[in-house]
């Protein structure tokens, strides 16, 4: 099946600095693909691309086959395009009612609005200036803003930076309504838990190059294939050198990396060492990224 | 151009103009305030051009009495101001306070020598006792030394009447290009345009919004400044209100789209607030606001054409003062609508939304 929107070689200078730097990707229709990477990686950039706001230096964009640079075909591409920024300034003395009214009479589609407004529970300050809205109403309104013209691909750039757990789970479960709608999402983020849960397909860029790409599970699998063993470093008395396994000590816990769980807990069982506060978790996204770029998150 | 994207920018730009209490009533105060400081300064009987000091026992019994007996003490255009002390009045006449000083109980007046005023008094006393003698006001042919008097009348051009259309047209030149270039500028800084890029409305369809909601509010408020100053002063008006309209009208879509150049591509309203100070204070001294070019530099004279300014004003003073019809302003009208025509096409073409 072909791609709904097709991106290939695509690069970005900012004079001398290259922020973008050969991103080649594709969307498949009703998928949600997430672009994972620190600050400065080019993850805005490439969207800001994609969108059509920033021109690419070089490189080409396909949306349903037919390029997307101008005239036409980019109006066409707006018209069915979602687009929801990392922050947005909205016109002063305007109510949510009327941002919404006014951002869909700039479409020739537009979405009901009743519909609209239940998707994104805005119910309760429908009439309140978009000034004295909370984090996360604030971003339901920019994501509505984002719907308003019944989208067919939706943007959206770290949706949930900035909210608090609440209020991101929130997003996410209106995320995964959009997806469960048939549209297709573009999302970028910091967070590997929200990539993880919403995203079929990820791509983790650094300086400006995809440098790891697939599905979460995919990764994960392709890339790690032991699980980690956490315990208090207080339980175990001896030496920690000791022990044969491959471990990290990070504060006051110790991490074990193993294959074998089994034989990682016999191993700990000869050392004498206390298994009551025993933990194990798989390998995570972030724990690739860290071993992708040798780098904490950069947030 | 897309009429339905068009309108809801403009009814959205209307409506926080509106909404914005403290724009909108600076926008309504500051017009009241040129009303009332017009009206404090031109209303009212026009001054006396002399001053005479008249001092007497009782001043103002005396002066009834030498009205009646002397010519002098009739004369128009002198304001003749009854003094109760001698002394403090020849100070007065010494520093140019008074023109001329009487003391009527001793028969002496008193001129300064410098003073061209005192000088021009004298001359009219001489006069009056001619035409005294003659046994009336009127000039007679023996005082005027031979010469046949034919007179004229017609209404005064005052300076209030000179300078209003330069005043209307500087007050819209300050809205245009402050209310429209800032804003933009904001709409940019705080990323409202990067969102309204996102969208299928194209910049064209934007700026000409722009341009609407500004005009209408500088017609609105230009008209209330006209009507309310007219109220007090009574303006010379020998055109046609139309045309009056038509040349404000366009001299405003030119200032507006001379804005919107300015702020087509900056970020920052520190520089926008500067460019736009560098562009408006030339304008307001060179275009012919406070005083007239006509004997001014002739390089001035041609540096003046580039500002829209001082064709809004030609043609305003033309239409109020001289009742010009259109094909009298043709040309300034022509120049304004090139000038507009230029501005937005630049303006357009190098408009940025980030």
């Amino acid at each position: 099946m072909a791609a709904l929107l097709q991106v290939t070689n695509l690069v970005k200078h900012f004079d001398a600095v290259v922020a973008v730097d050969g991103v080649s990707l594709a969307l498949q229709q009703g998928t949600c693909f997430g672009l994972l990477g620190p600050n400065g990686a080019g993850k805005t950039t490439t969207i800001e691309m994609l969108e059509g706001i920033t021109e690419p230096s070089s490189g080409e964009i396909h949306y349903r086959g037919q390029r997307v640079n101008a005239g036409a075909a980019r109006e066409a591409f707006r018209n069915d395009a979602g687009i929801m920024f990392q922050s947005t300034a909205l016109q002063d003395f305007i109510t949510v009612r009327e941002a919404l009214e006014m951002f869909g009479r700039l479409y020739p589609r537009t979405i009901d609005s009743d519909e609209l407004i239940e998707i994104c529970a805005l119910d309760e300050f429908l009439d309140r200036d978009t000034r004295k809205l909370s984090g996360g109403q604030r971003q339901r309104l920019l994501l509505a803003m984002a719907l308003v013209n019944d989208p067919q691909v939706v943007f959206l750039d770290e949706p949930t930076t900035g909210l608090d757990p609440q209020a991101r789970r929130n997003l996410w479960a209106l995320v995964q309504r959009i997806k469960a709608q048939g549209k297709t999402v573009l999302l970028t983020t910091h967070y590997m838990e929200e990539a993880y849960e919403l995203c079929d397909e990820i791509a983790i860029m650094d300086h400006g190059r995809i440098i790891a790409h697939g599905s979460p599970k995919a990764l994960l699998a392709e890339h790690f294939d032991e699980v980690v063993l956490q315990l208090p470093r207080s339980d175990i008395l001896g030496p920690i050198e000791n022990l044969p396994l491959n471990l990290k000590v990070q504060d006051d816990v110790v991490e074990i990396l193993s294959a074998d769980i089994n034989a990682a807990v016999r191993t700990l069982l000869a050392h004498d060492v206390s298994l009551a506060g025993l933990q194990i978790r798989p390998r995570t996204l972030d724990d690739l990224f860290l071993a992708l770029t040798g780098a904490a998150l950069r947030t | 151009m897309n009429l339905r994207r068009f309108l809801t920018v403009l009814a959205a730009r209307n409506r926080e103009f509106i909404r914005d209490r403290s724009a909108l009533g600076w926008n309504i105060l500051f017009p009241v305030l040129i009303v009332a400081g017009f009206a404090f300064a031109f209303s009212g009987k026009p001054l006396d051009q002399y001053k005479v000091g008249v001092y007497a026992e009782a001043p103002l019994q005396k002066l009834a009495t030498v009205k009646k007996e002397h010519a002098f003490f009739r004369t128009s255009y002198i304001q003749f101001i009854p003094v109760v002390r001698l002394d403090p009045a020849i100070v007065k006449v010494e520093r140019h306070q008074l023109d001329m000083l009487f003391d009527l109980d001793n028969g002496h007046y008193w001129i300064n020598s410098d003073s061209p005023k005192g000088y021009m008094l004298e001359r009219v006393l001489y006069g009056a006792m001619i035409v005294g003698a003659g046994g009336g006001d009127a000039p007679v042919v023996v005082a005027s030394g031979g010469y046949q008097r034919q007179t004229v009348s017609g209404r005064e051009i005052r300076y209030v009447d000179w300078v209003i259309p330069g005043i209307l047209a500087m007050n819209m030149m300050f809205s245009s290009l402050f209310g429209v270039g800032y804003v933009i500028v904001r709409y940019r800084k705080n990323g409202v345009l990067r969102r309204l890029q996102a969208t299928p409305l194209s910049a064209f369809e934007f700026l000409s919004a722009q341009v609407v909601s500004r005009l209408w509010l500088i017609m609105a408020i230009s008209i209330m400044v006209y009507v309310g100053a007219n109220l007090f002063i009574d303006f010379t008006m020998f055109g046609s209100y139309w045309n009056l309209l038509l040349v404000f009208s366009l001299g405003a879509v030119s200032l507006i789209s001379m804005g919107l150049l300015v702020a087509a591509r900056i970020r920052s309203e520190e520089l926008a607030g500067g460019i736009l100070n560098l562009v408006s204070w030339p304008m307001m001294f060179l275009s012919g606001v406070w005083f007239s070019l006509e004997g001014a530099n002739p390089l001035m004279q041609k540096l003046s054409l580039i500002f829209p300014l001082t064709h809004i004003i030609d043609a305003a003073r033309s239409i109020m003062i001289d009742g010009a019809g259109l094909v009298d302003v043709s040309t300034q009208l022509v120049v304004l609508t090139v000038m507009s025509a230029v501005f937005l096409l630049l303006g357009a073409v190098l408009f940025r939304w980030k």
